[in-house]
């Protein structure tokens, strides 16, 4: 029982971190058709911001905010950069483009910064856990669960409190009419991707600090999880995202802990089976999004 | 001096011409109807005027600024906004929040405010139903909102496509009285209709469109008696 409990703690940190990843590509794509690979250098440039400001010897209370801020700036800037001038282009060109953006960044980061995984100094609490009965958890689980659950309550404020937020909405669901009403096609696009930006920038910081390291290509596994978790969720559907996050995470989690030791070689493949079978029951997502994309003028 | 000008208007879908090179005028205060049969090019008429679609080639002028290739966005600002086809409110908003959207360009909190009581002064049931969300309300409900979405940006000309389309007969003339009470509040009004002879009986006067060209226009009451009107729905059939 305790060690139930403990994987469901592990599961629902690593759940929302995906949720969150999922959020974000959720975000952009629900507004404009673009499912952004890139989205996982955006986690690398956090991690290398929080690896430099490491050596540099800045506090972590003040390494995270310019993390986050320098993600949030780079996602701005691949919009205006990358995706601007494709953004009438087919569903497929901005997809290309998007695998662009990610390769060239990759090169970069190969180039500029190293080839090889750099190791991120973090506060000693973060590696700390605590025993409640007879569970052991990780100071970095418990972390990741309080800031996946803030990010939620945030998002959630602004999708239906914020004029901003509820533009974005309808933006996402009738691009055309929203314009209409006066809503600049720009500042919603650049306001998504800043979203998206913020999203990868918290889950880059929980990711690096269950990891304490960072590579040029670390953004490639977690975002391709995350493209799992908002299909999985119903593409495009907010609340799908975080569906298919938590439910991937628990997936792995579980399955990790639980398979036999001789199936364990097999845990990936396993779980996408179980992906794969739940989409055969819900063809749409979990939470589909009840927005029908319909081409319209 | 014309609150719209429209000179030679062209519209195209790739190799669909739409609109062949049209011109009209509508002065303020004015109810100007557009009649035709379906694929006339109404809807890509008013769509290019609002920034929807591309204008080829052509000029339009509002309130004496050059609007040709304004983006959508620039017009309800400027104090003009379409109300769509098939009303295209959103379904996934309440309907406040719907309303929101509409005066999404008004800074001014005494505007705003004026706008929120004028529209649900127009429509008790938007103001009954204002936390529901819109894809629930009914048909004629839905074209009532996208009116009152138009209106939260306190348009000086609104241009309705097909407002009464679908709607059962009740409801239609609910729609045909709101058009006369906006056009007395002062409001410039372009309304394209299948209903034509309701069209006519609010209309000043009107355009008959025909394979993307205007074949005829006039007095609502020339209108109503020409056989051309006739010959545009059945020559297009
Ligand atoms: N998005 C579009 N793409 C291609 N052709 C279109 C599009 N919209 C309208 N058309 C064509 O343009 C013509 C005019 O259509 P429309 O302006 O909708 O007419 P109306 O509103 O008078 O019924 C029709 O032949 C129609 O098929
Ligand atoms: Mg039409």
């Amino acid at each position: 029982m305790d060690l139930f409990l403990q994987q469901t703690t592990n599961a629902l940190a690593l759940g929302g971190t995906y949720a969150l990843l999922a959020l974000g590509l959720a975000v952009v794509f629900s507004i404009m058709g673009l499912i952004n690979f890139a989205h996982g250098e955006l986690m690398t440039i956090a991690g290398y911001v929080l690896m430099y400001c490491g050596i540099a010897g800045v506090p972590f209370v003040v390494s995270v905010p310019l993390a986050i801020c320098a993600s949030m700036v780079a996602a701005v800037l691949m919009e205006r950069i990358a995706f601007r001038p494709v953004r009438n282009g087919s569903g497929a060109t901005m997809l290309i483009t998007s695998f662009a953006v990610a390769m060239i960044l990759q090169v970069l980061f190969q180039n500029f910064i190293s080839a090889r995984s750099q190791a991120v100094l973090l506060p000693a609490f973060l590696s700390d856990s605590f025993k409640i009965g007879g569970m052991v958890i990780g100071v970095n689980k418990i972390v990741a669960i309080v800031a996946t659950v803030v990010m939620l309550i945030f998002l959630d404020r602004f999708m239906n409190h914020q004029k901003t937020g509820i533009a974005m909405r309808a933006a996402a669901e009738d691009f055309a009419v929203a314009r209409l009403m006066g809503i600049r096609a720009n500042t919603v696009i650049a306001g998504a991707f800043a979203l998206s930006g913020l999203l990868a920038g918290v889950a880059a910081v929980l990711w690096v600090s269950q990891r304490a390291s960072v590579d040029p290509l670390m953004g490639f596994t977690p975002v391709l999880k995350a493209f799992i978790a908002a299909i999985l969720g119903g593409l495009g559907s907010l609340r799908g995202a975080v569906a298919g996050g938590f439910t991937l995470g628990f997936i792995e989690v579980y399955l990790a802990a639980f398979l036999p030791p001789e199936l364990q070689e097999f845990r990936d493949p396993i779980g996408l089976c179980i992906v794969v079978v739940l989409l055969l029951f819900r063809p749409n997502g979990l939470v589909p999004s009840s927005v029908l994309k319909a081409v319209k003028v | 001096m014309p609150l719209l000008s429209v000179d030679s208007l062209q519209v195209r879908y790739g190799a669909v011409e739409a609109v062949r090179g049209i011109g009209f005028e509508i002065h303020p205060g004015e109810i100007v109807a557009f009649l035709g049969a379906n694929g006339a090019g109404k809807s890509s008429t008013l769509n290019a005027l609002a920034g929807l679609v591309p204008v080829a080639s052509g000029r339009v002028v509002f309130d004496g600024t050059d609007i040709t290739h304004h983006a959508p966005e620039r017009l309800a600002p400027m104090g003009m906004t379409l109300t769509p086809e098939g009303r295209r409110i959103f379904g996934t908003l309440t309907v406040e929040e719907n309303l929101r959207m509409g005066a999404y360009g008004v800074s001014d909190r005494a505007e705003m405010d004026a706008a929120w009581a004028r529209v649900y002064e127009l429509f008790p049931i938007l103001f009954e139903r204002r936390s529901q969300y819109a894809g629930t309300l009914s048909g004629g409900q839905q074209q009532m909102l996208a009116v009152g979405r138009s209106l939260m940006s306190n348009p000086r000309l609104l241009l309705l496509d097909e407002p009464s389309l679908g709607l059962a007969p009740k409801i239609v003339e609910q729609i045909f009285e709101l058009i006369g009470v906006l056009r007395d509040q002062g409001v410039t009004l372009v309304v394209v209709e299948q209903n034509v002879a309701m069209a006519l009986e609010i209309a000043d006067r009107g355009y008959v469109m025909s394979g993307g060209r205007i074949v005829s226009s006039g007095t609502a009451g020339d209108l109503s008696q020409a056989d051309r009107l006739q010959a545009a729905y059945l020559g297009a059939e």
